[in-house]
């Protein structure tokens, strides 16, 4: 189908732009932040290529890389603010 | 069902294009916070919750329901933990931000954080 | 041991739901890691009585179309000061009360605002919260506080306290 390939395209583009953020970001939380949400994308992606393959394993996918990321998260954060991690 | 599903995929790729648009045009890392932590979160559940209405199974929509969940609990966690990290870790606002009482009550934070955590029950 | 087996059960159902096959050899693996985890982490979680009481559960159904709706509507806004050539954005950090008293509800009140019109919440400190704005529209600290925290303390003192 033509459509799942035109979302696919979007979503890249979505990626793309996290990607100059990353690049360009200023600041240390700016490119943390592109890095957020490039894991937020990625979840959107496995969910939409599961639907498209019709293996429900890649949301299994999805659900791991959302709380991975997460974790990922607070991680960089507690690091940008400069405490131990079991602050 | 299907066709719904399809819909609110298609709002959802929209949702996104808008969240990390703004990404990439805000000023300061406390906007653009905003914009991905709103318009990205909600894009990416509306995705999850068309292919859970549009899914071939049951156990398809059950899954993406709970993946939405999951993003829809720990992405607000994130963006509070990012922007309190940025801000103690000395990130300014964007110069024409009006007012700034985090930096202005500083001293009271630091002394909050200093104190002995107190037990509350939940 | 209440403790445990209740959440022994939360996990359990959560492994149900994720593979959601009737398989017994996914039952068995299910079963084994979620009396690993309870061991591991027995007791680390609060004391949750409010979770008895149905009164809470049906405040909480009523929340969440209330919270979806201005989810939407914070989307749609963000979404239009991204868009706009001028940016009409005007951010800021302001300080705001809460009469909530506990963690629980403070963290859902802390969420709710973050993923509601242009506002995310920076710190809690004793019982005020941080919020960024990306649009200031008044100066005056009440109107502030009734327009960010105002529309869902009611709610939420009703499903927590």
């Amino acid at each position: 189908m033509i459509w799942f390939t035109v979302a696919f395209c979007l979503l890249l583009l979505c990626a793309f732009f996290c990607l100059y953020r990353l690049q360009q970001g200023p600041t240390a939380p700016d490119r943390t932040v592109a890095i957020d949400v490039l894991g937020t994308l990625v979840v959107g992606f496995c969910a939409l290529y599961a639907l498209r393959t019709g293996k429900g394993f890649y949301l299994n996918i999805g659900i791991a890389w959302a709380l991975l990321s997460f974790v990922g998260t607070i991680a960089l954060a507690k690091y940008l603010e400069g405490k131990a991690f079991d602050d | 069902m299907t066709e719904l599903g399809y819909l609110l995929i298609a709002v959802g790729v929209l949702f996104d294009i808008f969240g990390t648009f703004g990404l990439v045009r805000l000023p300061d890392v406390y906007n653009r916070l905003q914009a991905a932590t709103k318009c990205v979160t909600l894009g990416t559940c509306f995705i999850l919750i068309g292919v859970a209405l549009s899914g071939p199974s049951l156990g398809f929509g059950v899954r993406a329901i709970l993946c939405a969940v999951f993003i829809l609990l720990t992405s607000p966690v994130g963006a509070h933990a990012l922007a309190r990290g940025a801000h103690l870790g000395g990130v300014k606002l964007w110069e024409k931000s009006v007012v700034d009482k985090y930096e202005e009550d500083a001293e009271k934070v630091q002394e909050a954080m200093a104190a002995p955590k107190a037990k509350q029950s939940d | 041991m209440r403790k445990k087996v209740s959440a022994f059960i939360l996990l359990f159902a959560f492994w149900l739901l994720l593979t959601f096959s009737v398989e017994p050899g996914f039952f068995v693996v299910g079963m084994l890691l979620s009396v690993l985890v309870v061991v591991l982490l027995a007791g680390r979680h609060p004391r949750r009585e409010w979770l008895l009481n149905p009164l809470r559960w049906l405040w909480l159904l009523i929340y969440m179309p209330y919270f979806f709706y201005y989810c939407i509507k914070a989307n749609l806004d963000v979404a239009y000061r991204v868009v706009h050539p001028d940016m009409p954005i005007r951010p800021g950090i302001v300080k705001v009360p809460t009469t909530l008293k506990t963690n629980l509800a403070k963290t859902f009140l802390a969420n709710s605002i973050t993923l509601t019109p242009g506002t995310l919440t920076v710190d809690i400190v004793g019982s005020d919260l941080y919020v960024h704005c990306i649009n200031i529209h008044t100066d005056d600290p009440e109107e502030q506080t009734r327009e960010i925290v105002g529309r869902f303390e009611g709610l939420l003192k009703r499903i927590f306290e």
